[in-house]
């Protein structure tokens, strides 16, 4: 059982199964699959009020992703949790060819991923989800950073039709300042503008970061925060926008390579060449709690200030 | 012949018998033309599920070519995704597209991929190639319909040698477990994989207990015996609290004497003197 989140912070899994729940009242196509992922899915009470709609098939990822398309081809929409390291990986042929490739309805919930599970290692992590699953054409990947993003990505992800992988966090995160609060699937949201530098993040990592530009603020550097919540299909116009300022830092609770960095990298190579810093996990990590591994890593207010400041003394201002 | 639509069946039993095994001669001397103008494909095991396949598209299901998503249409699932040849003809006889295009086969920019695809060519249900996928999806189709109580039926072609991934064993004991009466597994019980017996690469037997110890009613039938397999198919007794496993015994290449049993016909294009061969073969074929 999990602990509840501190006081002012919010496990995004409470806004995933809330809103999965309202829908379902309101669309009887809605159903949830599951691979004997109840209760790390917080799906009881999905259970409770539609039992006929919640389809456990047990500890068998590869049948849970054929089972969700073939629900898709049957007129479902399904919502298909699982812990992200178990449902990406092992399933990721299902995934790339029952899903994607068949452009299937199917709607994918990585449940605890990043290092979420801290303790129980690199097995449990999901670190490497985010670079396999962009990978795929036509599969839709979203990483929202606050409950209210969570349940809006679940949203847009119902309403589109086609396959979408939505990564939710269990890691306690405070719902985010917004004065626009808008959620399209493929538009980024720019949480604080700034001339001097890009800080580029998406889940975990979004509050890190605005806390870090607030005290790069008042060294007088004034960093332009971008919240990359899809990274597949990206918003380039953003990224274009993130390289005008001159430097970009990324961060992302996943693997440094392939990931939200890799994806912004890729674009800013080829048509907006900026000096760079990219902050991730170099690798399977050691054992340590979920906190102090993204201290280790840099994934934090302090890690992107230092990151901020090693980018901009390089780059000679 | 090949004009017709999947609707056109006559009434009487061997009057049916006969419609199945006509189109199923049609399909394999297409087939085989495809093959050789392609230059390539997977005549072994196009052939071994030419009769069951036939039997489904001409005889058991309720599809209509101009509706095919309708939601109450049942559903074809090829698991064993590389027999194009067989699954391709039977859709264009079935009016899914027109017959002309199954020249296109392999050609460059073809709705007719080497794989079914469900985005290039109506009627194809979910893309398949690489085995151990369509089952899986089936059985998720299957559990649709128990949800909404529909009575369209799920039928799913397997290879035997598909039956060694992992993913089918996950679906038929999802299956099993679920009681999924509107489900039916065929099995192309044709002995060889790509490169040798299956008996001999990782045995398969005793196949029908391994399908019951996992909740299914199961049937063994001549998988090239038109009239037991119409039999095998028969709904008359459904709803059933189980799903079915049909192992049809066939085999790799029935109906062209050099590819009979014959694994290295798994892959291969036949000659032109092959060819002829074939061709003359298969007209006097009588189709039981």
């Amino acid at each position: 059982m999990t602990p509840a989140a501190p006081a002012g912070l919010f496990d995004c899994r409470d806004a995933y199964v809330r809103t999965v729940e309202e829908l379902a009242v309101a669309d009887d196509r809605i159903v949830a699959v599951v691979n004997d992922s109840v209760g790390s899915s917080k799906l009881g009470k999905f259970r409770d009020r539609f039992p006929d709609r919640l389809v456990n098939v047990g500890i068998a990822e590869q049948n849970m992703i054929g089972v969700g398309a073939g629900l898709a081809n049957g007129g479902k929409v399904p919502f298909v949790s699982g812990a992200s390291c178990f449902l990406t990986a092992r399933a990721m042929e299902q995934i790339k060819v029952d899903c994607a490739y068949s452009h299937a309805n199917v709607k994918l919930c990585g449940i605890s991923s990043g290092v979420a599970y801290g303790e129980l290692g690199a097995t449990h992590h999901s670190i490497e989800d985010v670079a396999w699953l962009r990978a795929i054409d036509g599969l839709v990947v979203i990483v929202p950073a606050d409950p209210w993003q969570t349940a809006a990505a679940i949203r847009a992800a119902a309403a589109y039709d086609g396959p979408v992988f939505v990564r939710i966090s269990r890691m306690p995160v405070p719902e985010l300042p917004r004065s626009d609060a808008s959620f399209s699937i493929g538009k980024a949201e720019v949480l604080r503008e700034g001339g001097d530098i890009a800080i580029v993040v998406n889940g975990t990592l979004v509050h890190h970061a605005l806390a870090a530009a607030a005290r790069l603020a008042e060294a007088g550097i004034e960093a332009h925060v971008v919240n990359m919540a899809t990274v597949s299909p990206i918003d380039t116009d953003a990224i274009a926008a993130a390289a005008a300022t001159g430097a970009i830092v990324t961060a992302e609770e996943g693997l440094v390579r392939g990931g939200l960095g890799g994806a912004i990298a890729e674009y800013c190579a080829e048509h907006v060449p900026v000096p760079m810093r990219m902050l991730g996990f170099p690798g399977f990590a050691p054992t340590g709690s979920a906190a102090w591994l993204m201290e280790r890593a840099g994934l934090s207010a302090d890690g992107i200030v230092q990151a901020s400041r090693d980018l901009l003394s390089r780059d000679g201002r | 012949m090949g004009e017709s639509d999947a609707a056109a069946r006559p009434d009487g039993f061997d009057a049916r018998v006969a419609h199945v095994a006509g189109k199923a001669r049609w399909m394999r001397r297409r087939l085989l033309g495809m093959i050789v103008d392609a230059g390539q494909g997977h005549p072994g095991g196009d052939l071994s599920a030419t009769d069951i396949i036939a039997s489904l598209y001409f005889d058991v299901l309720r599809i209509d070519a101009a509706n095919p998503s309708a939601p109450d249409r049942d559903r074809f699932v090829m698991s064993k995704g590389h027999c194009t040849g067989a699954l391709y003809t039977a859709l264009a006889a079935a009016g899914f597209f027109p017959e002309a295009e199954l020249g296109t086969y392999l050609q460059p920019g073809s709705r007719l991929n080497g794989h079914p695809n469900r985005t290039y060519l109506p009627g194809v249900e979910t893309n398949t190639g690489p085995l151990g996928h369509g089952f899986p999806v089936g059985v998720g189709i299957a559990v649709a319909g128990q949800i909404d109580r529909a009575d369209y039926r799920v039928f799913v072609l397997t290879g035997d040698g598909e039956l060694q991934e992992g993913s089918m064993w996950e679906a038929a004991m999802f299956a099993g477990h679920r009681g999924l009466g509107n489900l039916t597994v065929i099995v192309d019980r044709n002995g060889l994989q790509q490169g040798a017996r299956t008996e001999d690469t990782n045995t398969l037997e005793p196949l029908g207990d391994k399908w019951r110890a996992f909740g299914w009613e199961v049937v063994a039938v001549d998988g090239h015996d038109h009239a037991a397999l119409l039999g095998a198919f028969d709904d008359a007794v459904l709803p059933r609290s189980k799903p079915r496993c049909i192992i049809a015994t066939t085999v790799k290449g029935q109906g062209v004497s050099y590819m009979q049993h014959q694994a290295s016909w798994h892959h291969g294009v036949p000659s032109r003197d092959q060819y002829d061969l074939a061709l003359r073969e298969l007209t006097l074929e009588t189709g039981r």
